[in-house]
């Protein structure tokens, strides 16, 4: 699974993406961010206030409960600059 | 069309090339966005602008989409640029083409709200306090969500 940081969220995790593999458990973007905390203080950080993170799935905004797979590519970034709930 | 570059852009060059072979525009309608050099307050030297290649362009293109069924246009142009810019540079261009205004005045301003909270660009400023990066607007909100169950015209 490739995933992708943008603005403050590549700041804080300390890199613009990455290469997973999470375990056969991890189905949702949800999921995938309860995961991506345990990976390291940084994305913990990044990942600490979902108010403040949108997400896309293979390039479209996806909401929490959104299915991911191996090949997909996940992005996390900040409320686009102005913008919106999703 | 949509194109997302970092260099700038000739606002009556994009117009005669959109309007070039199609006699059937009675009506273009251009919005070019500018830097501000006040953003909050706060004095604003320059800007960067980040964004995710590839979602950008099928957000914008989506968009496009979306303004080419609600209203009868003949062509549509968004330009966005990306990278270092300061105040006064040229930022967003929207163009909007049909055989008569209404049809293009809104599907511009449409156009406009739309790519402010879909498009996923993020802006860091560079202020005399040093640089932040710009939280999202309830305005840009509130401007976009007007077009929610508004019927084409």
């Amino acid at each position: 699974m490739k995933l992708m940081y943008f603005a403050w969220l590549r700041e804080r995790v300390g890199m613009a993406q990455e290469t997973v593999e999470p375990p056969p458990q991890v189905r949702t973007v949800g999921q995938l961010i309860d995961w991506l905390r345990q990976r390291s203080p940084g994305h913990a950080e990044a990942l600490a206030d979902l108010h403040a993170v949108r997400c896309a799935v293979n390039q479209d905004y996806a909401e929490l409960d959104a299915p991911v797979a191996a090949d997909d590519e996940v992005a996390f970034f900040p409320p686009v600059t102005g913008g919106r709930r999703r | 069309m949509i194109r997302v570059q970092r260099e700038d852009f000739d606002v009556g060059q994009e117009i005669a090339m959109l309007a070039a072979g199609r006699p059937s525009v009675g009506a273009v309608v251009t919005f070019v966005g500018l830097v501000r050099d006040i953003a909050d307050g706060r004095d604003v030297g320059a800007m960067t602008l980040e964004h995710y290649p590839g979602m950008t362009e099928r957000q914008l293109g989506a968009i496009v989409e979306e303004a080419k069924r609600r209203w009868p246009l003949d062509a549509v142009l968004v330009v966005h640029r990306y990278g270092r810019l300061e105040p006064g540079d040229r930022i967003v261009l929207c163009i909007a083409t049909s055989a008569h205004r209404q049809a293009a005045f809104e599907a511009c301003a449409f156009l406009v709200d739309w790519l402010k909270t879909k498009a996923p660009f993020w802006k860091r400023e560079e202020t005399p306090q040093g640089s932040r990066w710009v939280a999202a607007r309830a305005s840009d909100d509130a401007a976009a969500e007007r077009w929610h169950g508004k019927a084409p015209v």
